[in-house]
């Protein structure tokens, strides 16, 4: 609890609910864009460019490795739809690859940048499971203004995401660049990972980009509630596993991260307002009430709406 | 007044052909079936024409124009099946999206345009359902909500991607009324149509299509028995389905 008490806490806390934030809303455009796996593929193809980024510079700040990150996952986006064009090779097994190949080539790089480096790079492990608490005070600059950054471009383009993903091909016919969407949809999901992989880790990062965006999924059927709510759960996941982790010494943070988002699915799959096993329970349950007792009624209702 | 006129258009899909040397023109106020057996290349040519697929060769012009110039006054119904119905959202919602180049990139749906959004929902018999989840709504009901989405775009042209696939029967005369009120305004519509049988009923003009065009022409010259043979080859084996 000293930890949290220390000024560099709050800003490490207030930075890590901008993350959420930004993640849960990233993470709804990856659900419908039905590339929830690729997420977890490229937060683990940016663990070599951390690595090269500190063997080349010499240097562990934030920027640097950040931008060595986003190269890195950027590549390995670029394979897997080289895999993909070039060979009979489906998306997910592409992409199962380019995860396992780039995360064995980091932790190799990051072996062997540790045995020539000395001590100067135990920071760099910090990258795999995630360690907020080590933040340093530019490194939440860097993290929230990123974040905010991604934040905006989703909400002011709300109206434009929601075309592009319900119905691209009426999109285009509109007259709005679908290239430049898949651009800046891969862009800001590449950045939503490479500001989130150092407090969350690369294993572990999906996480916070999936799990939001289907928790929120049971509560509305809404595509702006459910990027609110994704941005809540997402919020709130980061901040109380970013609270317990700093409650010990050395926790990783990505993991109480990942337990506290699973919280908050397994109560909206639950008792979600729309979907949620509960309410559809009651709903199935009265529907069948009703059959019984005014069959009339009912049989209106199917005339009226022109049949199932 | 010309309507539509396509030279050279070829299209493939990965390496193979699907559409070679396509040519026609249709007048203005056309109301056009584009028949063909499956593969034909019916959806791919509206897809091509309207530049969504990537064409190998040819040129579209749109009432004389070149479609950068005309995308505005261009309505597509793409088929019902290319969208996930799942998707959170309700059918005045997807309707209003048809207004979206007037309302202007990054900027809000205002009043006026959630007015003309119901007025279409109103026109196609689905004002009731304009706060209904679309994937709560039968096929024949979201197929309602795309003509909607449609018809806000107020525009000169409409291609319609089998529209009446797996629709009801009052969901088929609700759009053919539509298409025939389009027609009647003089717009200029093409729909890819499955039903032989109706052909005649429901289009003045028509376009056989097998990869290439076969034949096309208004409706009593070019649907003929033999022209509709000769597109569907060895396929078609229903005889009544065949106008004599």
């Amino acid at each position: 609890m000293t930890l949290l008490l220390s000024p560099n806490a709050w800003w490490v806390l207030l930075s890590m609910l901008v993350l959420g934030v930004a993640s849960g809303m990233i993470g709804c455009l990856a659900y419908w864009k039905r590339q929830s796996l690729m997420s977890d593929a490229l937060s683990h193809a940016a663990l070599p460019g951390v690595v090269i980024a500190f063997a080349i510079t010499g240097v562990k700040i934030l920027p640097v490795l950040i931008l060595g990150a986003a190269i890195s996952a950027l590549i390995g986006a670029f394979l897997v739809q080289w895999v993909v064009s070039s060979s009979r090779i489906k998306e997910d097994t592409a992409m199962g690859i380019v995860l396992s190949v780039f995360f064995g080539l980091g932790i190799m790089l990051l072996t062997i940048v540790n045995r020539t480096g000395g001590g100067n790079v135990s920071g760099l492990d910090g990258f795999i499971f995630g360690q907020a608490a080590s933040m340093v005070r530019t490194d939440v600059y860097t993290m929230s203004a990123l974040g905010l950054v991604v934040i905006s471009i989703v909400w002011l383009g709300f109206k434009e995401w929601k075309l592009f993903l319900f119905d691209p091909a009426f999109a285009k016919g509109l007259g709005l660049s679908v290239r430049l969407m898949n651009s800046l949809y891969s862009g800001v999901l590449v950045l939503v990972i490479v500001i989130g992989i150092q407090a969350v880790g690369v294993i572990l990062m999906s996480a916070l980009l999936i799990i939001p965006a289907v928790s929120a999924r049971y509560w509305t059927h809404s595509f702006k509630w459910m990027l609110i709510g994704a941005a809540v759960i997402g919020g709130g996941s980061g901040v109380i596993g970013t609270v317990i982790s700093t409650m010990g010494k050395g926790w990783p943070t990505g993991p109480f991260i990942v337990v506290s988002s699973a919280a908050f699915f397994v109560v909206s799959l639950l008792f979600g307002a729309q979907k949620g096993l509960v309410i559809v329970r009651l709903q199935q349950r009265s529907r069948i009430k009703s059959e019984v007792s005014v069959p009339a009624e009912r049989e209106k209702m199917v005339v009226k709406e022109g049949g199932y | 007044m010309q309507g539509l006129s396509v030279t050279g258009l070829s299209a493939a899909y990965r390496k193979s052909k699907v559409l070679d040397e396509v040519n026609f023109k249709l007048p203005k106020g056309s109301l056009t079936g584009i028949v063909g057996p499956n593969g034909a290349g019916k959806s791919t040519l509206l897809k091509v024409m309207l530049e969504l697929h990537p064409k190998l060769g040819g040129t579209v012009h749109f009432a004389g124009k070149p479609l950068k110039t005309m995308r505005k006054k261009i309505g597509y119904v793409p088929q019902r099946g290319s969208v996930d119905w799942d998707f959170p959202t309700d059918a005045l919602d997807v309707v209003m999206m048809g207004l979206y180049g007037n309302v202007g990139w990054m900027k809000s749906p205002k009043a006026r345009h959630r007015e003309q959004a119901m007025a279409a929902l109103e026109q196609m018999g689905m004002a009731d359902y304009a706060r209904r989840q679309i994937s709560q709504l039968s096929g024949g009901q979201q197929q309602r909500v795309f003509l909607a989405r449609a018809l806000v775009q107020d525009a000169e042209l409409y291609f319609m991607d089998e529209p009446l696939a797996g629709v009801d029967a009052a969901t088929e005369q609700a759009i053919m009324t539509t298409l025939r009120e389009l027609k009647g305004r003089s717009k200029t519509v093409m729909v890819v149509h499955h039903d032989l049988q109706t052909v005649e009923d429901y289009f003045d003009h028509v376009l056989l299509l097998n990869r290439t065009v076969m034949n096309y022409g208004e409706t009593a010259d070019v649907f003929t028995k033999d022209n509709v043979y000769r597109t569907y080859g060895a396929g078609l084996r229903w005889r009544q389905e065949v106008p004599s």
